[in-house]
């Protein structure tokens, strides 16, 4: 996987500040932005609009006259049938969904790449191909088969059983990223560690796992936000009591109750999309890492 | 650990490789039973279970080859797959294309560059949930794009994609590619950056021009960061299913349909658990088709890396 | 055994407040304002017993939540009770074994005599054994038309489906939108169903939709009927609307003019405070002839191998066809109670016509009846595609000829 570490640009020195080319070139950057930009602005203002102003037409001019109604609403009054409990719910089973699943999916995957650098034994290149293979098959290949496995250990509905799912999909992933770091680790290292007489568990406590706490944290990024804006598994594997926000924000969005309240449903889909923006906008370069080597997740 | 010459500690060697061993063993334990049980079981078991007329319930109830001659006579199986090879078609050029385009222009020194990277890559952090309704409502004609420039005076414009047969597709296409450049964006950009300054000045000294340069020498260079892009695309694409929910629900009609949610629709509406299966082994087929290349030239090259 | 169970049902019908409190999750997908107007008194009424009601709602109509409640009680981890609509959707789930028997509770509350019509409990009922509640009769076949629109553009309400056809030219060029119709198959299809036995007649539609007569589909009453289709098809052309209820609305303020829906669209003009006669009329039938087809919802009760939950779960069938329960929901709901022995004088215009159709027998099996949801979503698609394409009405009867042929 290609493994993105940002050093300074490369192309060749621009000549004057303000030639064609670079006019060219902001103007293409500028125009591009606007439509990257254009749907987080759409939501921002739709969502601080009262239903009144939507209704007369302009999904672009900025709100006339500010509310947090429709934040307040999304949050904590919007129905789905006769609960009306907003988001709030989804928000707290999403966390509790979350939490377990990051830790043991982390720390699994984290042996995994371990034992594949370090400790290679007969099969074990098998398996991982097997692993990295998985990663592409359509997960609605396995759904029905999870079902039947969910039911034979009785994990079925409950967050145990999501969170067991979790771990399954983002090991491929998570166990290629820690491979390759621990591949990129001197193998001197780990030879003077056994040379020592320190075992598995030493060598993965004492010398890897200081060494590998970047790797640690791109990980944690890449399963936040994969965690968290998963719908399919979500839907299938849970129960209303305890749907992620995700599913949660889909059941919201479509009860209509008379007339469609888009200024809520932009507010719901800010709130929700709100965790993994703030991790995007507060770790930066890393996230970048990321996702990069955590694309093939999909 | 070359002590063969003393045979006591040889004898006190063996069980401890074998332990050392086990331990690797067990601490992958996790994962042996994911890959067999979850990625080969599952998968065997579901493509076994397309030779059968399972309907609400897996039954043994042998019917051959009949769920695909069911599945490629269907109207909404076909419709699918056309939609999926317009949108993918579509969406792999165009993503790498725009891609490439944007790493180049970062990649040419200029000011704020991690102020562009970070606009054009911020809607890969959102889900596709968020990102469906997101354009479903931008492209609402009645509130959104389409009302707008109508208000400013031309009354005629038309662009009303996502409750359009013929170009709900395309609607799908706007936001997906929305979500989704920004992490090609990302690749291409590191790929660039991996290319070495000398190769510059040697096109520079040769009076090769600046695009010139990128479609004789660069892009060439860079075939395997394209071919990584390429199946980050496309198994991106056989998987699109949440966005087509939330932004169209597959309609109007079944003009948006895609086999991701034939699956589904198959397996759990229609109460078809057969047709489902088999509909999901094609998608599995599709994919072994595009991976196997792939893998032996990510994976088969470097066996030690 | 027997005996014990039945005793225990007699008495859990009889003093629900002695049965200690029990929690049961009822999933649905009765989402819009109406349908959540109408639950809510389900739930009333349960917890009025002492129990908790733990509500389960499912966005989305029948096709989001349907995977979700099958998937679950196939996973090992059921639900208290479900709503599914009656008919051949649980067959397979009964002959699993997964769901409750209620026939001892259907026995000691008579439901044999007071179901009514019959052939409601039937549905319910394999091998002689009873396994669901139902609680409701909706019909399809009725045409909402909105007053507003038709003052608006200087025309009377029209009072069947031809003068409605007839009208449609004069409200497109007022600037309304004739027909509503929400982007969905399976509403599309209830348009078609509803135009098909208005048009060919009550013989044909029985033909194909009873019998599975795929030469009666190829004949030519349904010739008139496919192209009647393909004439409501263009009334609706510029209605971008996916959700029902949406449609219902656009018929409530007057930019559309009338909607064909089933008896639930009732419900939302109940919550919008609209008065049957002087804001929104509804016919029956399409105005043409009076026979309204009888599906509906009921209630399963998964089954749990926990005796409490399973005597609660008896509690709450008895409780959902109590004659109370029954008239605020189905009031509620715009919805046809399931017993001939309740008082609905209540009941508005709309219901008034409904209960007379009910009681003259003008009852047709609901197709949910005779077609496996298989068949069904295959007719759905094939109506989806006629509905937003150009494909001329021959090809559609053509088609759908082909598929009463190979339907199950």
């Amino acid at each position: 996987m290609a493994d993105i570490t940002m050093t300074g640009p490369r192309g060749p020195k621009p000549k004057k500040a303000f030639s064609r080319a670079n006019i060219f070139l902001y103007g293409t950057l500028i125009m591009v932005s606007m439509y990257y930009l254009l749907p987080l602005y759409v939501m921002v203002v739709t969502s601080l609009k009262g239903m009144p102003e939507i209704r007369m037409g302009n999904v672009f001019g900025p709100p006339m006259e500010i509310t947090f109604e429709p934040w307040v609403k999304a949050w904590s009054q919007a129905c789905t049938g006769i609960n009306c409990d907003g988001l709030s719910r989804g928000f707290g089973n999403s966390v509790r969904i979350l939490i377990p699943s990051l830790l043991l999916s982390v720390t699994i995957a984290s042996i995994n790449g371990y034992a594949l650098s370090n400790w290679k034994f007969k099969g074990s290149e098998v398996f991982f191909t097997i692993l990295i293979i998985g990663a592409f098959i359509p997960y609605q290949t396995m759904l029905y088969p999870i079902v039947i496995l969910l039911r034979e250990i009785g994990l079925m509905g409950s967050i145990g059983g999501l969170v067991l799912v979790h771990t399954i999909f983002g090991m491929p992933i998570l166990t290629l990223l820690f491979r390759n770091y621990f591949a990129s680790i001197p193998e001197e290292l780990f030879k003077a560690a056994r040379v020592d007489g320190a075992g598995f568990w030493q060598i993965y406590f004492q010398i890897m796992l200081p060494m590998a706490l970047p790797i640690f944290v791109v990980a944690i990024i890449l399963q936040v936000t994969g965690i968290w804006n998963d719908f399919l598994f979500g839907v299938i594997y849970t129960k209303p009591s305890t749907y992620p926000m995700t599913v949660q924000l889909n059941n919201i969005v479509n009860s209509v109750q008379g007339i469609k309240e888009y200024n809520v449903n932009m507010a719901a889909t800010l709130l929700t999309g709100l965790v993994p923006l703030i991790i995007y906008f507060a770790s930066g370069k890393l996230f970048v890492r990321g996702i990069a080597a955590g694309a093939v997740k999909g | 650990m070359t002590v063969a010459s003393d045979p006591p500690l040889r004898t006190a060697k063996r069980p401890n490789r074998l332990f050392k061993n086990m331990m690797a063993k067990i601490a992958s334990i996790p994962m042996i039973l994911t890959a067999l049980v979850v990625f080969v079981g599952g998968t065997a078991w579901t493509v076994v279970y397309s030779f059968t007329g399972s309907r609400m319930l897996p039954k043994t109830k042998w019917v051959g080859l009949d769920q695909y001659e069911r599945l490629w006579d269907s109207d909404r199986w076909i419709i699918s797959i056309k939609n999926l090879g317009i949108y993918g078609g579509c969406s792999m050029v165009l993503t790498l294309v725009l891609g490439f385009c944007l790493a180049a222009c970062l990649d040419r020194k200029i000011r704020f560059e991690s102020a562009f990277r970070t606009i054009f890559l911020y809607p890969f952090a959102l889900s596709f949930v968020v990102t469906g309704l997101a354009w479903q409502w931008i492209l609402n004609p009645d509130f959104g794009l389409q009302s707008v420039v109508r208000g400013w005076g031309w009354e005629t414009f038309t662009f009303n994609p996502i409750n359009d047969p013929d170009t709900v597709i395309f609607g799908l296409l706007i936001a997906g590619l929305w979500q989704g450049t920004g992490l090609i964006m990302c690749i291409m950009l590191a790929g660039l950056r991996g290319i070495d300054d000398d190769i510059w000045n040697a096109a520079k000294v040769d009076g090769i021009g600046t695009v010139k340069t990128y479609v004789v020498v660069i892009i060439p260079m860079m075939r395997p960061v394209f071919i990584t892009a390429l199946v980050l695309i496309a198994s991106g694409i056989i998987k699109l299913y949440d966005l087509v929910v939330a932004q169209t629900g597959g309609g109007p009609g079944l003009s948006s349909e895609v086999p991701a949610k034939y699956v589904i629709e198959l397996m759990f509406r229609a109460q078809n658990l057969g047709q489902g299966f088999a509909a999901s082994s094609m998608m599995l087929l599709s994919v072994v088709i595009i991976l196997i290349p792939w893998a032996y030239l990510e994976f088969g090259g470097r066996k030690n890396g | 055994m027997k005996l014990s169970t039945k005793l225990l049902a007699a008495t859990a019908m009889v003093s629900a407040s002695a049965a200690s409190a029990v929690e049961l999750e009822v999933t649905h997908w009765w989402t819009s304002g109406g349908e959540a107007a109408a639950v809510s008194k389900f739930a009333d009424a349960w917890n009025a017993t002492g129990n908790t009601w733990v509500d389960g709602a499912i966005a989305g109509s029948g096709g989001t939540a349907r995977p979700i409640i099958i998937s679950r009680i196939i996973g090992g981890d059921p639900m208290g009770a479900t709503q599914m609509n009656h008919g051949r959707q649980a067959e397979e789930l009964i002959e699993a074994g997964l769901l409750l028997d209620l026939s001892d509770v259907a026995e000691a509350g008579g439901w044999a005599d007071l179901v009514n019509p019959s052939s409601l409990l039937e549905s319910c009922t394999l091998d002689g054994k009873i396994y669901c509640v139902p609680v409701n009769i909706h019909s399809a076949q009725w045409i909402w038309l909105s007053h507003s629109a038709y003052e608006n553009a200087g025309l009377s309400v029209p009072t069947d489906w031809y003068e409605f056809a007839a009208s449609a030219g004069d409200l497109q060029a007022a600037g309304t939108l004739p027909l509503a119709m929400g982007q969905q198959g399976w509403q599309q299809n209830i348009a078609f169903g509803a135009i098909t036995l208005a048009v060919a007649g009550l013989d044909a539609w029985k033909g194909v939709n009873v019998d599975k007569n795929a030469d009666v589909a190829r004949g030519a009453e349904y010739t008139a009927a496919f192209e009647a289709v393909a004439a409501a098809r263009a009334f609706a052309v510029g209605s971008n609307v996916q959700d029902w209820n949406l449609a219902t609305n656009m018929v409530i303020t007057g930019s559309a003019g009338a909607q064909i829906m089933g008896d639930w669209a009732q419900g939302e003009f109940a919550v919008a405070e609209q008065v049957e006669g002087e804001d929104y009329s509804c016919l029956p039938g399409l105005g043409l002839n009076d026979v309204l087809d009888t599906g509906g919802d009921a209630f399963y009760f998964p089954v749990n191998d926990d005796p409490e939950i399973t005597a609660a779960q008896k509690e709450m069938a008895a409780l959902l066809i109590s004659p109370e329960a029954q008239v605020s929901f189905n009031l509620a709901k715009g919805s046809l109670p399931v017993r001939g022995d309740i008082d609905m004088s209540t009941a508005n215009g709309c219901m008034q016509k409904g209960l007379e159709i009910l009681a003259s027998g003008g009852i047709l099996p609901s197709s949910d009846i005779s077609f496996s949801q298989d068949t069904t979503l295959q007719i759905e698609d094939l109506m989806a595609q006629f509905w937003s394409s150009d494909m001329s009405a021959a090809d559609a009867q053509a088609s759908y000829a082909n598929l009463i042929e190979n339907a199950d």
